[in-house]
């Protein structure tokens, strides 16, 4: 119960904020109308016109919510102009380039935790990767991938994992090192094959640390997904809305889709939280 | 007959970053089939580096040494040991039955046999009652006789233990004493223990091996002359007491590294 309030205490607290930002945003717009105009208005009245302009720099909350309404509940799914579909569409790149980037993260962390050259060798490449930024490399994606026929979800996908694995090789190889001594000697003793002491110990003990970085690959794999439809003058996905609204100065139409993406990558997350949950209680490792 | 374990002019020589560490010098040993071996020595005398020497976890710089005839890593390949640590060094996310199972299914024996010889160690550490609960679902004492347990399940006819009961209070230190001595009566193991506790030593072993530091070596061997069976009042005896005096006498005497 008590949590319950403060969290309605915070999101109180975020909401005045925003209505603050957006009238002390969008007053400069609304006195240069009046003032064009020749009018006086009251303070009410300006107040009441910084929360309902056409195209504010910050948009209220509630038109936010209204145009999120209007776009999800009241708009059919197939709709150009629904979010849900745009949504899917930038999920289903999500996901599958998560999937790419999670199973290489994991073939990569084995690899190197289990050939010195490979140590060596993959890792300061991977940082490497990471220190390029991905509006540079997104198009140049998607222009060799398109010359030999490759196009629509999967240049995408390669894009979102390849900001998703980074963070999977990084905990998983942590991970599969992390078993104590005597639980290697332990296996020593025994005469365990290498592929013993990786299913029955390395993997077992590596477990937290996978799932840390399935959430934040996950949410890196929205955020890949999300700029590999940016450059790539894309009609649908939350990255095209957001695109569209910038030419348009639909500034609404962007804050929606932002807060749709959010939800999105908070939605993820909680998924895999659950699956952690569940996993780890099963492994008495809560 | 041929010694069980047999060291010979062993040496061990760690290279640190502060220079050399001499761990084990000039270490001459025989272990007889069904000896209680105790290794008894201050920290740094190199009494688990012996134990690891014999299990293959070190490798030694010179001398020779030889398990069943073979050399530790040929010991540890034909599975000749079971090895007891420290610490528990249970498995968490295993339940105390599947950790027992854990060497079963690294040999590969069928789910049977698994079965069959988790029932059967459970019941000699008197934890049948604990199969399915996870470790840190027991006690500390609880724990390290589940780690005996799973030593005793791979069927090895060596035991090697490292201070297994270093870290119990006095009262589960001896019910486990006593255990353990039963095992090894009903069992006729070999078995090397180190500890830190002279009555500890004394209570168990057919033969009490004290060490000294810098560099680690053996400076007495003691054959005890207590009979197999040995009830815990037996540590007021007068043998007992000239036993402990003599332990007490060589460590004693290997101080004098200052």
């Amino acid at each position: 119960m008590r949590s319950l309030a403060s969290i309605c205490v915070v999101i109180g607290a975020l909401i005045f904020t925003w209505y603050l930002g957006a009238f002390l945003l969008n007053s400069t717009w609304a006195l240069d109308k009046v003032k064009r105009a020749g009018v006086e208005i009251s303070s009410k009245e300006l107040i009441l016109d910084t929360w309902s302009q056409e195209k504010p720099k910050l948009p209220a909350p509630h038109q936010v919510g209204s145009e999120l309404w209007k776009t999800t509940v009241e708009k059919k799914i197939t709709s150009k102009r629904s979010l849900i579909f745009h949504s899917w569409i930038t999920l289903s790149s999500t996901l599958v380039g998560f999937l790419i980037g999670t199973s290489l993260g994991i073939l990569l962390a084995i690899g190197i935790v289990h050939n010195n050259a490979m140590n060596m060798s993959i890792m300061p490449w991977a940082i490497a990767s990471q220190t390029i930024p991905i509006l540079a490399i997104a198009p140049m994606i998607i222009v060799v991938l398109n010359s030999i026929g490759v196009q629509g979800l999967l240049p995408k996908a390669i894009i979102s994992s390849y900001l998703c694995f980074f963070p999977v090789v990084v905990g998983m190889v942590k991970g599969l090192r992390s078993p104590d001594k005597i639980d290697k000697d332990l296996m020593h003793t025994y005469n365990a094959t290498n592929f013993q002491k990786f299913w029955k110990l390395r993997l077992p003990t590596s477990m937290p640390f996978l799932f840390a970085s399935l959430k934040v690959g996950i949410s890196a794999s929205l955020v890949g997904a999300i700029v590999g439809e940016l450059p790539t003058g894309a009609v649908r996905g939350l990255g095209a809305r957001l695109l569209a609204g910038s030419y348009y100065g639909q500034t609404i139409q962007i804050w929606s889709a932002l807060i749709m993406a959010a939800i999105l990558a908070a939605a993820l997350v909680g998924i895999l939280a659950l699956l952690q949950k569940f996993t780890l209680n099963r492994m008495g490792m809560t | 007959m041929s010694p069980k374990i047999f060291a010979k002019s062993l040496d061990l020589t760690f290279s640190t970053n502060d220079g050399p560490v001499h761990a084990l010098k000039d270490v001459n040993l025989d272990i007889n089939e069904g000896d209680f071996v105790s290794f008894i020595g201050p920290s740094g005398c190199g009494k688990t580096t012996f134990l690891r020497v014999l299990a293959d976890l070190e490798k030694p710089t010179g001398g020779k040494v030889q398990i069943n005839g073979v050399s530790p890593t040929d010991a540890r390949k034909s599975r000749a040991y079971g090895y007891v640590f420290q610490a528990p060094g249970l498995y968490p996310w295993r339940t105390i039955g599947k950790n027992i199972k854990l060497p079963l299914e690294i040999i590969g024996l069928s789910k049977q046999e698994q079965n069959d010889r988790v029932e059967r160690v459970l019941r000699l550490v008197d934890l049948q009652d604990f199969e399915n609960k996870f470790p840190w679902q027991l006690s500390g004492g609880m724990q390290q006789r589940a780690s005996i347990a799973r030593a005793l399940a791979f069927d090895a006819d060596i035991l090697l233990m490292d201070e297994p009961f270093g870290a119990l209070d006095e009262i589960v230190r001896d019910h486990l004493n006593e255990q353990l001595l039963d095992l090894w009566r009903t069992t006729s193991k070999t078995i090397c223990f180190v500890t830190h506790s002279i009555p500890e030593a004394v209570y168990l072993s057919t033969k009490i091996v004290v060490m000294s530091p810098r560099p680690g070596r053996i400076i007495d061997v003691i054959e005890t002359s207590l009979p197999n069976e040995r009830p815990l009042d037996i540590r007021e005896s007068s043998e007992f007491i000239a036993i402990a005096q003599r332990v007490r006498e060589g460590l004693r005497s290997g101080h004098s590294y200052e």
